[in-house]
């Protein structure tokens, strides 16, 4: 048991600390980067594996496992290193390892200047991921999301790609407006919590003996609304999330777009609709047309793009309106539907900003205009990229599919006419998504690309890129097939989402939930026919 | 004559306490002494005199600690001086602040070959004179320990004699520091005059004394003699402090004058003097919190709103630095609004105080190390491409940059949750909100600057650095650069993973 605990303190401090060590002792041998690097990679995802097979096993206290916690100076206020797991934040604790490992193997193979600067920041901001998800205690929960971004903006600034100085500087303003905002909700929640604790267990028990107000309720809410939403790029506070991808080197992009950035949805669900309930009515509305707004407007948007970056990065906005259109239901269904959206979600972005850099690599351009034939000369890429966008349209077979399928279910019990512009979504994505593949792979490529091709032979993909492609399609499929590897486990923490909002919006058979809500929606859906 | 006064002070002179302090005089008059009697090459020998003399007092002062760290707060000198913990680690503070400066200023000087041993003797009496000015709890040693810094500072700004920054900094600094000298001076004798008056209620015999003068305005919250004697004192110091609308000569003065002074002044004497707001609107001042409260609020808003955004613009990293410290003094304006309802808040602007010189330090040592002939000349041009030539330098800079923006896992990050912690206790949410702001403009100018030195690897159309011919000499770091400088990140770095000296304040009986 003190083991596995260990285990989860280790998942952050393996990778910070491989990362210190390669920023501390400058000009390693070759060798020993990779050695150092690949450790701080791969010790994530195997901690994160065994604690998958451990977590059903594991003895529970307040709703986590592994649960352990540590000093670190701040004990007076109430803050205190806490580590745990439960069933929502356990697939994206794997997410995050998945992913890092994914990035990682992808930076080791790139042609970064300065690799072992660049190697070490991603190490730092994997090992903020772990500690992100690992966290229990919401100034820690912070804390690590901010040492993952540092990283990133640095990333972005020094190894970015055409526009990067802008692009850092507004992603940093941006995002630290969006942490700040979130910042004061969280305090403010600690502070009506009878401050003794920032701990999540803590100030759960102490708000069901006594209920916020309504007035402080909604103010936390909107603060933490807001400042997480800035974070997730929602409507219309998206703006710095194409253009920073579209600057970042692919490494931090895929962590960011992949992990970093389900920590907004991630708080959401952990700390503001379990504890502010009324807050989350009342905002409810609003948050729905937001939503609606990300699917459909920037949906739109994306379908304008020509820029492959662009594209990729406005899509990965889009998708996360269906991520805040799964809360807006304050439903099991969707909430759970959301978890697994981001899942999988986080796997279909990363690969398919891994795979844009395999194309740009081969045609020296992202303009897909430029395009064209490539699948005849990089068949794996071909399929790999048509595979990934499969995914993030949502067709079966992916975990994606799982995630949009919950929450469509979900939106059909809460107001039905939301469907109609959810679904319209899903054509769009399948537009530019489609259309993407046709520009790049198909047809004729213009007449500098064959000038280009002339000189410099096309390799289909290299090793590198191929390892870290399969890791995130593995996890694709492997979910897409069995969602309930995690499915079950998220149900077991969607209690709040099933309480007492079940009197409110609809009859929902208790009796039923123990299958899983994905079972549970089945025989729902053939209920009601 | 009354020697009855004589007597009391006679019975309660308790030398001992003040041993730190007769030091540091000692030292800075040896230092004088030798400079006589040695000839002008062995001066490397004063300058190791003055800083390892002061490494010296700050180990001794850390071992006395190992007897205990002074729990109780207590009075002596018939009640002039005021000793307890939180004066203590302010002692400590200055300590650290003046071997930080004197080191900067020793490489200072090098570079401008101007005289030593002045500058470190007249540091170390402003030290004494800001360690003497946190403990004074009498408004004549206030005042004499307050002239004492002032007056040290107007020699220290225009130090460098050949700089026409240096001697208009130090002009406009004498104009505007005897001005606020006066408005204190006044203020002072305004509350003196009204505290004796015998048709007062609550009339006291020493109404220069903070204890018996808390007493006499709790008894006369709204005499107009009062409240504008209060004024005029808070005045005086805010102009120490930078707070608006005494902020206007922080920026001429940061750029005119010697880097080690700008460092000095924003780092020590802004902590100075918050510190005695601190202790005077819980101290005597406490009861007149209906004034002060949206009075300093107030103040705090316009603090942090000017800072940052006068800092926007900024090509000129000296401005920069002073205009930021503006915005700094505002959020540490915040604390001591909070401090006047939530007794921890205290502690929460001290660590804040840490926080910002382990930051503060770190950068202008960096300024000093990379300034040119021209110590008022630092634009953020210069820094270009500091991320190739200079690794080292480079990453101080990033850290100390980031730590003064406040982004975790940094030092700087700590010290503003504590302060916006210790404002939600306190209910002061419009202060928060402007906090934030100020905040997220903040990030423009630091991370501008951050940009400039670690982004930007710009490279010529010819192939050439576009960094010219003056920047592309080599910058040289010394052995003693990596562990001042270095140590300075590691400690930001450490204090933001390991806040411990948080919870060691807040254990401190207050």
């Amino acid at each position: 048991m003190v083991f596995d605990s260990t285990l989860l303190l280790l998942s952050f401090l393996i990778p910070i600390l491989c990362g210190l060590t390669l920023l501390g002792i400058g000009n390693l041998s070759k060798p020993i980067v990779r050695l150092v690097s690949l450790t701080g990679f791969t010790v994530p995802l195997l901690i994160a594996v065994w604690l998958y097979f451990m977590f059903i096993g594991a003895p529970e206290t307040d709703g986590y496992r592994f649960l352990t916690q540590l000093d670190t100076g701040l004990s007076d206020f109430g803050i205190h290193l806490t580590l745990g797991l439960n069933g929502i934040s356990l697939p994206l604790f794997f997410l995050a390892g998945l992913v890092g490992l994914a990035a990682g193997i992808h930076a080791l193979h790139s042609d970064a200047k300065r690799k072992q600067v660049y190697l070490s920041l991603l190490l730092i901001m994997q090992g903020g991921l772990m500690g992100t998800f690992a966290s229990v205690d919401i100034f820690f929960f912070y804390f690590f999301h901010e040492l993952a971004l540092i990283p990133t903006f640095v990333m972005i600034g020094i190894w970015g790609g055409f526009g990067r100085r802008t692009a850092a500087i507004e992603m940093t303003i941006y995002l630290t407006l969006g942490a700040l905002i979130s910042l004061l909700g969280l305090i403010l929640l600690y502070q009506s919590s009878g401050q003794t604790s920032f701990d999540l267990i803590t100030i759960r028990e102490y708000i069901a003996s006594q209920p916020l107000s309504e007035t402080l309720s909604k103010s936390i809410f909107g603060l933490l609304l807001f400042g997480f939403g800035i974070l997730v790029s929602l409507f219309p506070f998206h703006s710095w999330a194409p253009r920073g991808y579209a600057a970042a080197p692919t490494a931090a992009a895929m962590l960011h777009a992949g992990v970093l950035k389900k920590f907004g949805l991630y708080g959401l669900i952990q700390i503001a609709y379990p504890l502010l309930p009324m807050g989350a009515t009342h905002w409810g509305p609003l948050l729905l047309w937001l939503a609606l707004g990300n699917v459909v407007v920037i949906g739109l948007i994306t379908m304008a793009q020509r820029d492959l970056k662009q594209m990729v990065g406005y899509s990965s906005v889009m998708h996360m309106g269906y991520c805040f259109l799964g809360l807006v239901t304050f439903d099991a269904i969707g909430v759970g539907g959301a978890v697994i959206l981001m899942f999988g979600h986080g796997l279909s972005v990363a690969l398919l900003f891994l795979l844009s850099t395999a194309v740009f690599h081969r045609t020296q351009t992202y303009d897909m205009k430029e395009m064209g034939g490539l699948v005849s000369r990089a068949p794996i890429l071909g399929a790999m990229f048509v595979a990934a966008t499969f995914a993030s349209i949502g067709l079966p077979g992916f975990a994606n599919f799982w995630g949009e399928f919950a929450i469509f279910v979900s939106l059909w019990n809460y107001q039905p006419w939301v469907l109609v512009p959810a679904a319209a979504g899903i054509v769009i994505s399948a537009i530019y998504g489609l259309r993407a593949v046709a520009w790049i792979f198909f047809g004729k490529p213009s007449e500098a690309l064959e000038e280009h091709w002339k000189e410099n032979a096309v390799v289909d993909l290299s090793q590198g890129e191929r390892l870290s492609a399969s890791l995130l399609f593995a996890g694709l499929l492997f979910v897409g097939f069995f969602p309930r590897i995690f499915s079950d486990y998220i149900n077991m923490d969607l209690s709040p989402f099933k309480s007492d909002n079940a009197a409110m919006a609809r009859s929902v058979d208790p009796a039923i939930e123990p299958h899983g809500f994905i079972v549970a929606e089945y025989q729902k859906e053939e209920g009601s026919q | 004559m009354n020697l009855s006064a004589f007597r009391d002070i006679a019975s309660t002179n308790n030398w001992g306490l003040l041993l730190p302090e007769i030091y540091l005089v000692a030292l800075a008059l040896v230092l004088l002494v030798f400079e006589m009697l040695f000839r002008r090459e062995d001066l490397a020998l004063i300058i190791r005199l003055a800083i390892w003399g002061q490494v010296l007092l700050l180990g001794l002062m850390v071992l006395s600690y190992f007897e205990g760290f002074p729990s109780k707060t207590g009075v002596a000198f018939a009640g002039t001086l005021r000793q307890g913990p939180v004066e203590e680690i302010m002692r400590l503070f200055f300590v650290v602040g003046s071997i930080l400066t004197s080191y900067l200023a020793t490489i200072y000087l090098k570079k401008n070959d101007l005289p030593r041993t002045e500058f470190l003797a007249i540091t170390l009496i402003i030290t004494v004179g800001m360690m003497v000015l946190v403990q004074s709890n009498q408004f004549v040693v206030f005042f004499v320990a307050l002239e004492t810094v002032t007056i040290g500072f107007y020699v220290l700004v225009a130090y460098c004699r050949k700089s026409p920054f240096s001697l208009e900094a130090g002009l406009k600094y004498l104009v505007l520091g005897a001005l606020s000298s006066a408005i204190l001076l006044f203020g002072i004798v305004l509350l003196y005059g009204a505290g004796g008056n015998p048709e007062l209620p609550g009339r006291v015999a020493d109404p220069m004394n903070f204890d018996a003068l808390a007493g006499f305005i709790a008894a006369n919250q709204s005499n107009p003699l009062v409240l504008a004697g209060v004024i005029m004192v808070l005045s005086g110091v805010a102009f120490k402090v930078g707070a608006v609308p005494f902020q206007i000569w922080i920026p001429d003065v940061y750029h005119g004058a010697p880097t080690p002074v700008a460092a000095f002044l924003a780092v020590s004497s802004k902590a100075a003097g918050i510190f005695v707001l601190l202790t005077l609107v819980t101290g005597p001042f406490a009861s007149l919190d209906s004034v002060l409260v949206p009075l300093l609020s107030t103040i705090a808003v316009l603090t942090i709103l000017f800072g940052n955004l006068t800092a926007l613009p900024q090509r000129n990293v000296k401005r920069l630095m002073g205009l930021s410290g503006i915005a700094h003094a505002g959020y540490l304006l915040v604390g001591i609004v909070a401090a006047m309802t939530v007794d921890w808040a205290v502690y929460a602007v001290i660590f804040y105080l840490v926080t910002y010189l382990l930051a503060s330090y770190g950068v202008f040592g960096v300024m000093t190390r990379l300034s040119g002939d021209e110590d008022a000349d630092q634009e953020l041009d210069h820094y270009e491409d500091l991320g190739q030539r200079q690794p080292f330098l480079a990453g101080v800079l990033t850290i100390g940059l980031g730590s003064l923006a406040g982004i975790p896992p940094l030092g700087g990050f700590i010290g503003k949750l504590l302060i916006f912690l210790a404002a939600f206790q306190a209910g002061l949410y419009t202060l928060l909100a402007v906090s934030v702001v100020g905040v997220v403009l903040s990030i423009y100018y630091y991370f501008g600057w951050i940009r400039e030195a670690v982004f930007r690897v710009w490279r010529c159309p010819t192939g050439e650095s576009a960094s010219g011919s003056k920047d592309a000499a080599p910058i040289e770091v010394t052995p003693m650069d990596s562990v001042t400088l270095g140590g300075l990140s590691a400690l930001s770095v450490g204090i933001g993973f390991f806040p411990t000296l948080a919870e060691l304040l807040m254990k401190l009986p207050g």
